[in-house]
């Protein structure tokens, strides 16, 4: 077992780097949910209003972010922002930055979806309290709403962390990234090494997906039982 | 007679094409209970809800408290206030205990202090007879207990004018009894009120006029006793002679 390719995954810091690797791509997801879900449950609140030039902009950029590819939207931000218009931002902001405002695209929807399921009489209760069109929200629909947007939401959530395994062409040091120098720099002692590099990085996706997964069919079947 | 609490003049309502409402005119005055009688689809729930401005209307004037009222969404919100309206179907909003339900348009809409709206909600929890239910949330309550703690935070706001809306319709008839208890004690207080109902002995107990409303046409607008002694138009008898009470 002197040259197990196991062994490719502790010789040097390799382990470490892929450990960094993956803490690359789970801060690029964290920080992206977290704008991405506020901005979301914003926009997908406006998406309610009656405004028709409101909806259509709204509508237009969901639409945008949801057809296009993840990567063209990687290349668009990464290759043209800095060359058109002079901005130049590092690969995991630009990362962040496209992450971030397709998770508030797919999240406005969420929402929107989720706040014209409740009921209409729990909006009329709220008025005629004298609740005005904030408080309504704040108090009466978002809480309600919250519950039928978790499932969703944690399927988004395992959606953004697969899809950083994308971030290395725009040559963020994610995970896959990582993985795949090792295997190079390796490629003379470890011939095989692509094997245990890649069934680490998969073991290591699975332990970040999976307990968000559970999670997510958990809080449906509890609202099956519920309704 | 005194200024009336509420005067509605030439109201029209139509969805579309559907006319709703013609010319309605009614007058009620301060302190007394208007019992607003009819089949169903005369537009009884469509009137209610016009005069707190959940349904807007294409014509027409309305004057709470001697004051011309501007229909628009600022008014309304302000009015809203003045004017509690219980529903049917209760509508507690369910992510909140009984005590936060009541607490919310005290709190954040009239920015009282919490000790003073807490101490009358207690007050009032009490006189429904749902003091120790405070903590519960609505999914706990019974239909009867739900539409009680749903009078409650329509007064909470020290309304002038309620508006209940068939409030005992959805209910079992053994939890029928508790709310219109609720409803009776509110008369003996002097609360003005319009009640939309088809508890007949109830209407002819508690009603000091009576509104016939049919095909969204005012057929009579008479004293109670009046109404259910002798009804002016043959629709009227038509309509009490099918109630069975």
């Amino acid at each position: 077992m002197a040259h197990s390719g196991i062994n490719i995954l502790f010789a040097g810091q390799n382990f470490t780097r892929l450990l960094g690797g993956l803490w690359v791509s789970a801060k690029i997801s964290i920080v992206s949910l977290v704008i991405g879900i506020l901005l979301g449950l914003l926009l997908g609140a406006l998406r309610t209003l009656k405004n028709p030039v409101l909806r259509t902009i709204l509508r237009l950029y969901l639409e945008f972010f949801r057809i296009v590819p993840t990567v063209v939207l990687l290349f668009l931000f990464y290759y043209i922002l800095p060359k058109n218009f002079n901005v130049n931002l590092s690969a995991q902001i630009v990362a962040m930055l496209v992450f971030a405002l397709w998770v508030a695209a797919e999240m406005s929807d969420i929402v929107r979806g989720a706040l014209i399921s409740v009921p209409r009489h729990q909006k009329e209760a709220g008025m005629a309290i004298g609740l005005n069109g904030p408080q309504l929200y704040r108090y009466v629909l978002l809480p309600q709403a919250v519950g039928l947007m978790i499932p969703a939401t944690i399927n988004l959530m395992t959606r953004v962390i697969k899809t950083t395994s994308l971030l290395l062409l725009i040559s963020v040091m994610d995970v896959v990234n990582i993985g795949q120098q090792i295997i190079e720099a390796n490629r003379q002692v470890y011939p095989n090494g692509a094997f245990w590099v890649y069934g680490l990085i998969f073991i290591l996706y699975f332990l970040l997906c999976y307990p968000l997964s559970a999670w997510a069919r958990h809080l449906e079947r509890r609202q099956n039982n519920n309704a | 007679m005194a200024t009336p609490l509420l005067q509605v003049e030439h109201l029209e309502k139509s969805y579309g094409d559907v006319h709703i409402l013609h010319d309605i005119n009614l007058t009620i005055a301060t302190g007394s209970v208007t019992v607003l009688l009819g089949p169903s689809g005369s537009g009884k729930s469509t009137l209610i809800r016009c005069l707190n401005g959940l349904e807007d209307f294409q014509s027409g004037q309305l004057t709470f408290s001697g004051q011309p009222v501007t229909p628009n969404a600022k008014t309304w919100q302000q009015l809203r206030q003045k004017i509690g309206m219980v529903f049917q179907s209760y509508d507690l909003f369910p992510n909140l205990t009984v005590l936060d339900n009541i607490l919310l348009g005290p709190l954040k809409v009239q920015h009282r202090s919490k000790a003073e709206a807490q101490e009358q909600a207690v007050k009032l929890l009490k006189e429904v007879g749902l003091a120790d239910y405070q903590d519960a949330y609505p999914r706990q309550l019974s239909g009867g207990q739900k539409q009680r703690i749903a009078i409650v935070r329509a007064l909470a706001l020290n309304p002038e004018f309620m508006l209940f809306d068939e409030v005992t319709a959805s209910l079992d008839p053994e939890m029928v009894r508790g709310v219109l208890e609720v409803l009776r004690n509110l008369a003996q207080q002097k609360m003005t009120m319009l009640v939309v109902t088809h508890e007949m002995n109830f209407a002819r107990e508690i009603a000091d006029q009576v509104v016939f409303l049919e095909e969204g046409h005012i057929l009579e607008q008479t004293p109670g006793q009046q109404f259910f002694a002798n009804p002016q138009t043959e629709r009227a008898q038509i309509f009490l002679n099918s109630m069975d009470f």
